[in-house]
């Protein structure tokens, strides 16, 4: 059976609602093993109640998003940073 | 890439354009589009009369026309949404979209580098978007594809992938049935192809993979294999969509 | 609201008295994962609750299948938002697990294979109300469904039936679970509609 992940390509949209930055191309150092990676590269598993997406090293959780009716939660616990591309200022 | 937050807007379909039997180019109009890079993305939202709501994502196919935007979709029997966006969803019709998302698996014209694009099935379509993209920008880039499709039906814009243009080379690999000329008996993409197709890995390419998840693992696994640096392998899988 | 798109139905939903407000009813059993789907064998298989002063009691799968077991027959609520009828099951009962545990706790945080986990009252687990299920229609409980073995707590949102069980943990304060912690209802009752915090 194929595993059932999708990349964090999946996440643009979703968390595009909530940051005006693109968060694909930013990278994530994972907390479970360290391991950075740009989160274009985690593993999304979207067929469940949010969008949850792994680190492709160790399969931990590197975030977390439910979108609810009123409101988003984003779950960062996974990531010690986030490192965000954006032009020079 | 700063992009301001994500709303949904109404577009409207303009066109359509069967590429194959199953699969359909939908050209929606969708009024004060901000512009988007080869290789993004749309959400499509779509909401039945009882307020019962799903959301897909596609690719785009092509670079913008100004507020005209183009999707190819693969109609998958039993599906949800394919089926009705492909056989249903009428020239006139409104949809809600949002977007363009995703900012990683994009090529953008004024990179020199050589290209190297790998699709399996349905993931042509971003990878198609970078070659009009080239051709609209008139980029010198030079680009190879290698696409991958079960029989010589399922080529999407077979039309314009058979014209010649200059500094494109495209390869067709068949996977379960080939045309009479083609050299060889149906196969799955492998190292050879990968290797007699693509760019050497001292010409440090771009390379973009775009297709179904088992066959993404193999070309990325390949690629690397053939000495291309792991960072320069973009890939974008196809999940389950179920759609 | 968005707008309609025309002609669009999604999925064949119908109206039943059976459905919790906002569901709609399948024929199939869609499989939702928030990770890759554990291998557990049976031979490897644990089941192990863990009371608020530390002591430990353990289930082999050999021990487990000596226990009795039931049959319910019963509806399964997503909060994804589809509903299944009248689905049969076979496992064993929480009464009959929980029935030497000595305990004053009020809380359980059900732990899984792979690290997934779902916060509960201890109370919803006891008095018929869930199980430790191991087959489903009369099969074996594949993988994708949890299997070996899941929990089974049909009363509230599925989220709450934790597929790979491996243990119980009963505590005095109630601890967030996977979901219920990014923003799910912490008790999930689907006939109070209770999908998101604040609900």
């Amino acid at each position: 059976m194929s595993e059932l992940f999708e990349d964090g390509n999946a996440l643009a949209g979703p968390v595009g609602e909530i940051f005006a930055v693109d968060i694909t191309g930013a990278t994530t150092r994972c907390v479970s093993c360290g391991r950075a990676d740009a989160v274009a590269a985690l593993r999304v598993y979207r067929h469940a109640p949010g969008l949850v997406a792994r680190c492709p090293g160790c399969d931990a959780v590197v975030l977390k998003l439910v979108r609810g009716r009123d409101a988003a939660w984003l779950d960062l616990t996974g990531t010690s940073s986030l490192r965000i591309p954006l032009p020079e200022g | 890439m700063v992009q301001g937050r994500l709303a949904w807007r109404v577009g409207r379909l303009a066109e359509v354009r069967d590429e194959t039997p199953t699969a359909r180019t939908l050209v929606l109009d969708v009024p004060g589009w901000p512009g988007h890079l080869a290789g993004q993305h749309v959400d499509l939202r779509l909401t039945a009369e009882d307020g019962y709501r799903t959301t897909r994502t596609y690719s785009l196919a092509a670079p913008a026309a100004g507020d005209r935007v183009a999707i190819t979709v693969q109609r998958v029997p039993g599906g949800e949404v394919s089926p009705y966006l492909t056989e249903v969803f009428a020239v006139g019709d409104p949809v809600e979209l949002r977007g363009p998302v995703g900012g990683w698996f994009v090529w953008r014209p004024t990179s020199p580098d050589p290209v190297l694009l790998i699709a399996g099935g349905a993931g042509i379509v971003p990878l198609m978007a970078m070659i009009r993209a080239r051709r609209a920008a008139g980029s010198r880039a030079p680009v190879k594809l290698l696409y991958s499709v079960r029989t010589p039906a399922d080529v999407y814009y077979a039309g314009e992938l058979r014209r010649p243009e200059p500094g494109l080379d495209v390869t067709v690999v068949y996977t379960r049935k080939a045309p009479a000329d083609w050299p060889g008996e149906p196969h799955r993409i492998g190292i050879a192809d990968v290797n007699t197709a693509g760019w050497p890995a001292e010409f440090a390419p771009q390379c973009f993979v775009c297709g179904p998840t088992g066959f993404v693992e193999t070309i990325a696994d390949v690629l690397v294999a053939l000495g291309h640096d792991p960072r320069r392998v973009k890939t974008e899988r196809f999940g389950p969509s179920g759609s | 609201m968005g707008i309609v798109t025309p002609g669009f139905r999604g999925r064949a939903r119908t109206a039943d008295e059976k459905l919790p407000p906002g569901q709609y009813l399948v024929e199939d059993f869609p499989v939702l994962s928030a990770g890759p789907t554990p291998r557990v064998r049976t031979e490897n298989w644990r089941f192990t609750v863990t009371t608020e002063t530390g002591r430990t009691h353990e289930w082999s799968w050999a021990d487990l299948l000596a226990l009795p077991s039931e049959t319910p027959t019963v509806d399964i609520h997503c909060v994804t938002r589809w509903s299944k009828l009248g689905t049969s099951w076979r496992g064993m009962s929480l009464d009959t697990l929980l029935a030497d545990v000595d305990t004053a706790a009020d809380y359980v945080l059900a732990e899984c294979h792979g690290g997934y986990t779902t916060n509960l009252p201890l109370e919803d687990l006891l008095d018929g109300q869930a199980w430790i299920a191991y087959e489903f229609e009369g099969e074996e409980l594949a993988p994708e469904h949890g299997g070996p073995a899941r929990l089974l707590v049909p009363h509230l949102y599925f989220w709450k039936s934790a597929k790979w069980i491996e243990g119980l943990r009963l505590t005095l304060d109630e601890d967030l679970g996977f979901w219920e912690a990014a923003g799910y209802h912490t008790y999930g009752d689907p006939w109070r509609e209770q999908r998101y915090q604040g609900d």
